[in-house]
């Protein structure tokens, strides 16, 4: 769409302030010749009067900053107020939003950028307008370029960091010879596809790699390592395991699960609202890409301190502040418009976060069963374009996310970042939900766009499709770009053609844009026109099996694992440190802005609890007229991973699995997903690192016998400052865990719900405060063993599966960070009940018994005439003495433990919440 | 398989970006309704629809992305291609909810509060987006939805743009024309004008509110159900629409 020529058309820009908040102004510039009547037509739709005051082309005053969005930046706002305005019958060529801010004084550019503007999505300036984005659209194409190879590996590297192909030699070696033997010139875009086709996002080339060690033992790479453990645990509920866009189980006969959990880290850096918002967006499509409908969405958050300093910032990194509030607005927003509900999630702080902030965001699809399998695409089946239009948003984010950042990364990689469109997926979705008979397959438009969408259908079979058939968001895109873009929102499908009139007809009704790009051939060539003439010719076997396996070195970490206790002398002051530390404390604040309540199925929610404000372990997910559900918990800690990365795995695999067990999930039948964020695995320390994370990954599995079925890795999760420091974040594991509820009616929540009943303390208390958050907030740098795997955690797990089925457990908190002091605390709070605990019933040492971190741990509480019971129950089944009374719910409203640590449940409340109670 | 007789047919309309559609079909088949959704589109394109109905429902969500404020645009099309569809719908007797989204959308069509009213759902007084639940307590005898309910409403609220807000003629006027339907009973979550979360037109047949009763129909949809609370259910609300609807 080109803008007016101003020969036919006027500017005009509309200024709305709300009365609520009048310093923060919204601008419409509309490009459309207007008479006042439309003008005044237009303002009553736009304006409420009760709400806000409007005005038309007032000046801009010296001390305003406008702001607006750069060219191909997504614009919903501007794409609705031509739509309204089309309603009333008046035409606009372009419209574009933004934001005016009247300022106290002036501000330099530093000051601008750090309270108010992303220069990654934003232009502005102080006492003028800026020009809309819809006036600045290059509109030129560039032809397709031929790329000469034959150069000396310097030349190489330098062609792979000017385009950003994120390529090495080897591979570059190998793409220089198969053109050579194939005797031409590659082109940009076929440049371009393998480098977005073989990136670490895209290939996962270090978990394909061969392990080498510094003996020169090889070990099998990662992946694979994960896949044979799930194929030896060869559970009968996996459908589907590291297969397509995401892992598929089945715990009843008539529907299974998708599940998915993605990163979108760098992004999140540099634009955290777009980041975390087409993070999500994202992980959803990967959901609809594995044929099944979203139901729910999960988030874990890796932020810097909320109070860092802009001083102690490196430069070009936002501040955590920022950071979080876009990342939560983010979430917030994509979640809560396509009408998901925002369930399990975790929110950690540490300052290794600062430079590189995480945003894990999962979703979970639900299909009806039996439905026949989808065995497509077939030759002359139709390459099926479905959703938003392509724009320049986006390029390169594969191989963007596949490198480190550094001070310049926020201004080059501006083109890698985009807004989402919740509205159109949602109407994709819908679509999706009464089509999926019409496809014989799908995949989802992710990183490298269209060129890893057809170019993964087209694997093995081959499609032939014309780039001037998708339809654009503007003019002026090379084609290249339309193939590479990753504008949001797009799936494809492979169609038969004797059914494409019915899709079509459907699509018509949802209201979603389809486009017809091509064919699926047979002849195993990915070939792609624009204009008719080829610009990409590939061997899909060269694309998807050409590229070189990478050996990487390891050096396996070799940690302290010797028990030992810190000093802690003020054990009160020690445990409301604790509640109030942010890793601890309440997270409503998050947790309430996204709606958790949408679809009515959400049985245990994130908050729970006489006040709706005590921290539920696990969640419990069903339809409002269904008996049975799931359970979803999360496991994440990256202070053990500090100094025993093998012991971390284990113990986080342990956390989820333990969440969704003491929510009333079904420890014969959990499935796991895994989600690694690590630093840049060409330092062998930290590969090694990660190589004994995969390995506690998979013994844990083993033990549980609770099979990964999909999983996710983001390394260069480095930020190369401009000072030369290297800021790196701990090895981040996030585990994800989903088993099913077969009784929905007799699920736990961790909340004291009765005084009198008993407290009984499941699995065995060690010393062990290696990354534990008490050694955080009394100042221990001393090395310390990290929790260790307790062999008995499996049958264990099974046995309180069993009573809380029977109907003996009333409430119930794993301990995780904090030890069981916390565990106690956070069961008080969210009752609002006091607890009395004799500290020698858990472990000699009165700051082992309360704070040790160890792995296997539950508090159940338990009425009297049932403890008997219950402990025996567990004892038998375990094998050994794993259960035991360690104090009862109190009538004081206090919690103490033994006579040294007294405090009011007001007090933990206080210091929980950061309000009074 | 229920028969359909003396269930009336109940509408529920679904504008891109409304995302409660099915959260209402279960409450108003709950409430013995036979429910259905249609596509904003579809409605446009066949009026009869419409005529075909005996209730009408506007659920919750973000119609068109709320991009140009809540509900403005989906009321927009509502007022310049449905209003005498609408008008001629409430004239004959037929119920109208609109929920969260579909409240925003009723207010901004002019259909709430009524003729010569003027109120507005601006953004929540903190400013942000809010997802907990809260407690109504029905007020209006005029409004056929509430009339007959004698307990307080549990359910959860999850906007961003909630606060109800009116000038002191159209206040008093709903005060004195029996026009608030339904008061928050727990602390006031969004700033809202006297507490109010859901008006009536003067007919007392069209009603809308910001909280979402439709997501507690069962008991145990309750936060609290756990811990043994029972009843606050929405259900009798949606019961009163149908019973309404069945008598037409």
């Amino acid at each position: 769409m080109a803008h007016g020529d101003a020969s036919t058309s006027d500017r005009h820009r509309l200024t709305l302030r709300s009365h609520h908040s009048p310093a923060l102004a919204t601008t419409i510039t509309i490009e459309s010749t207007l008479s006042d009547l439309d003008r005044q037509r237009l303002q009553s739709v736009l304006c409420d009067p009760l709400l806000e005051s409007g005005s038309w082309n007032t000046q801009i005053g010296p001390l305003q900053l406008d702001i607006g969005l750069i060219p191909g930046v997504t614009d919903t706002a501007a794409e609705q107020v031509i739509h309204a305005a089309s309603l009333l019958g008046i035409h606009v060529t372009d419209a574009a939003v933004g934001r005016l801010i009247d300022l106290d004084r002036l501000l330099d550019d530093r000051e601008i950028r750090s309270h108010y503007t992303n220069a990654v999505i934003e232009r502005w300036a102080t006492g003028i307008s800026v020009e809309p984005g819809y006036a600045l659209r290059e509109t030129t194409v560039s032809p397709t370029e031929l790329v000469d190879l034959a150069l000396d590996d310097d030349a190489l590297g330098r062609l792979s960091s000017q385009r950003g192909l994120a390529l090495d030699l080897a591979e570059l070696h190998v793409i220089r010879d198969h053109f050579s033997a194939a005797n031409r010139l590659p082109t940009d875009a076929e440049l371009e596809t393998l480098a977005q086709t073989w990136s670490e996002h895209c290939a996962h080339k270090s978990f394909r790699a061969d392990i080498v060690l510094p003996d020169g033992t090889v070990l099998e790479p990662l992946l694979d390592q994960l896949r044979r453990s799930t194929n030896e645990i060869d559970a009968s509920f996996v459908v589907s395991a590291f297969d397509g866009n995401a892992g598929i189980v089945q715990f009843t006969p008539t529907r299974t699960y998708a599940l998915k959990c993605e990163t979108h880290n760098h992004p999140s850096a540099i634009e955290p609202f777009g980041g975390a918002n087409t993070g999500v967006g994202g992980v959803i499509r990967d959901i609809l890409g594995a044929a099944h409908q979203p139901i729910a969405c999960t988030d874990i958050l890796c932020f810097g301190p909320a109070d860092t300093t802009d001083d102690q910032l490196p430069d070009g990194v936002l501040s955590p502040a920022r950071i979080i509030e876009g990342v939560v607005a983010g979430i917030a927003d994509y979640g809560n418009k396509i009408g998901l509900p925002t369930v399990a999630g975790s929110v950690l702080f540490d300052p290794a976060y600062v430079s590189n902030p995480l945003v894990f965001a999962g979703c979970i699809g639900v299909a009806p069963s039996p439905r026949p399998a989808l065995t497509g695409p077939h030759p002359g089946d139709r390459v099926i374009l479905l959703g938003g239009r392509t724009g320049r948003d986006g390029i390169r984010g594969a191989t963007f996310s596949s490198m480190e950042m550094d001070a310049t990364t926020g201004d080059v990689a501006g083109a890698s970042v985009q807004i989402g469109d919740p509205i159109t997926e949602k109407l994709v979705s819908d679509l999706l939900a009464d089509a999926w008979h019409l496809y014989t397959a799908i995949t989802d438009c992710g990183a490298g766009g269209l060129s890893s969408a057809i170019g993964e259908l087209g694997d093995g079979v081959g499609a032939d499709v014309e780039l001037n058939l998708v339809p654009l968001k503007y003019a002026g895109l090379a084609p290249w770009e339309i193939w590479l873009s990753e504008a949001q929102e797009r799936m494809v499908v492979a169609v038969d053609p004797h059914q494409l009139a019915e899709l079509a007809a459907l699509a018509h009704r949802h209201g979603v844009e389809l486009s017809d790009l091509g064919s699926f051939t047979g002849d195993s060539q990915l070939v792609v026109r624009h204009n008719a003439t080829p610009i990409v010719d590939l061997p899909t076997t060269f694309l998807h099996k050409g590229r070189p396996r990478r050996r990487l070195q390891a050096i396996l970490p070799q940690p302290q694992r010797a028990e030992s206790v810190p000093q802690c002398n003020d054990l009160a002051g020690a445990l409301l440190a604790l509640l109030a530390h942010p890793n601890i404390s309440s997270k409503a604040a998050v947790i309430r802005r996204f709606d958790h309540e949408v679809l009515g199925s959400t049985v245990i929610r994130p908050l729970t609890g006489a006040c709706n404000d005590g921290p539920a372990d696990g969640v419990v997910l069903a339809g409002p007229s269904d008996a049975d559900g799931i359970a979803i918990g999360i496991g994440v800690n990256p202070w053990f991973g500090l100094s025993d990365p093998e012991h971390m795995a284990w113990a986080v695999v342990d956390e989820a699995i333990r969440n969704v067990v003491v929510a009333g999930g079904d420890p014969e039948a959990i499935a796991l997903m895994d989600n690694f964020s690590w630093g840049n695995p060409t330092r062998a320390t930290t590969f090694g690192d990660l190589v004994v994370a995969v390995r506690g990954c998979c013994d844990a599995a083993r033990a549980y016998s609770a099979p990964f079925v999909s999983g996710k890795d983001s390394l260069n999760n480095e930020y190369l400052a401009a000072d030369g420091k290297r800021h790196a974040i701990p090895p981040t594991l996030v585990i994800t865990a989903v088993a099913p509820v077969a009784d929905v009616g007799a699920v736990v929540t961790p909340d004291l719900k009765g005084v009198g009943n008993s407290l009984v303390l499941l699995g065995t208390t060690r010393s062990e405060f290696g990354g534990s958050h008490l050694s955080m907030v009394i100042g221990d740098q001393q090395p310390r063993a990290v929790p260790a795997p307790q062999a008995a955690s499996p049958a264990l797990y099974k046995a309180l599966h069993r009573c809380i089925v029977d109907g003996l457990v009333v409430s119930a908190h794993d301990c995780s960070e904090g030890g069981v002091a916390v565990a106690v605390a956070e069961m008080a709070i969210a009752g609002r009940l006091g607890a009395s605990i004799i500290p020698s019933t858990i472990h000699h040492d009165i700051v082992a018994a309360l704070f040790s971190e160890s792995t296997g741990r539950i508090v159940c509480e338990i009425e009297p005439s049932n403890v008997a019971q219950f402990v025996e129950a567990i004892n038998v089944a375990s094998d050994t003495t794993l259960a035991a009374v360690i104090g009862s719910v109190s009538a004081d409203h206090s919690m103490h433990f033994g006579p040294q640590l007294n405090l009011t449940v007001a007090q933990l409340v206080h210091a929980f919440n950061g309000t009074t109670a | 398989m229920t028969i359909a007789i003396n269930r009336p047919r109940a509408l529920v309309v679904r504008a891109p970006g409304t995302n409660r559609d099915s959260d209402a079909v279960f409450a108003l088949e709950q409430a013995g309704a036979d429910a259905h959704v249609a596509l904003l589109s579809e409605i446009l394109e066949t009026p009869s629809l419409l005529h075909n109905a005996q209730m009408l429902l506007l659920p919750g969500g973000f119609s068109f992305a709320d991009a140009l404020g809540a509900g403005r645009l989906f009321a927009l099309e509502l007022s310049t291609r449905l209003a005498a569809e609408l008008t001629a719908f409430v004239a004959a007797g037929k119920p109208v909810i609109g929920i969260c989204n579909g409240f925003q959308a009723l207010i901004r069509t002019g259909l709430l509060p009524g003729a010569n009213l003027k109120a507005a759902l601006g953004p929540n007084d903190h400013g942000r987006f809010v997802c907990e639940w809260v407690q109504l307590q029905p007020v209006s005898q005029r409004c056929i939805w509430t009339a007959e309910l004698d307990a307080d409403i549990h359910c959860p609220i999850a906007h961003g743009e909630g606060r109800f807000v009116c000038d002191d003629t159209t206040l008093a006027s709903l005060r004195s024309n029996d026009q608030i339907a339904l008061r928050y009973s727990s602390p006031n979550p969004n700033g809202s004008v006297a507490d109010i979360a859901g008006i009536c037109d003067s007919s007392g047949l069209v009603l809308g509110l910001m909280p979402h009763p439709e997501d507690h129909i069962v008991q145990r949809q309750h936060p609290q159900f756990i811990r043994g609370h029972r009843g606050g259910i929405g259900l009798g609300l949606f019961q009163a629409g149908v019973r309404h609807a069945s008598q037409l």
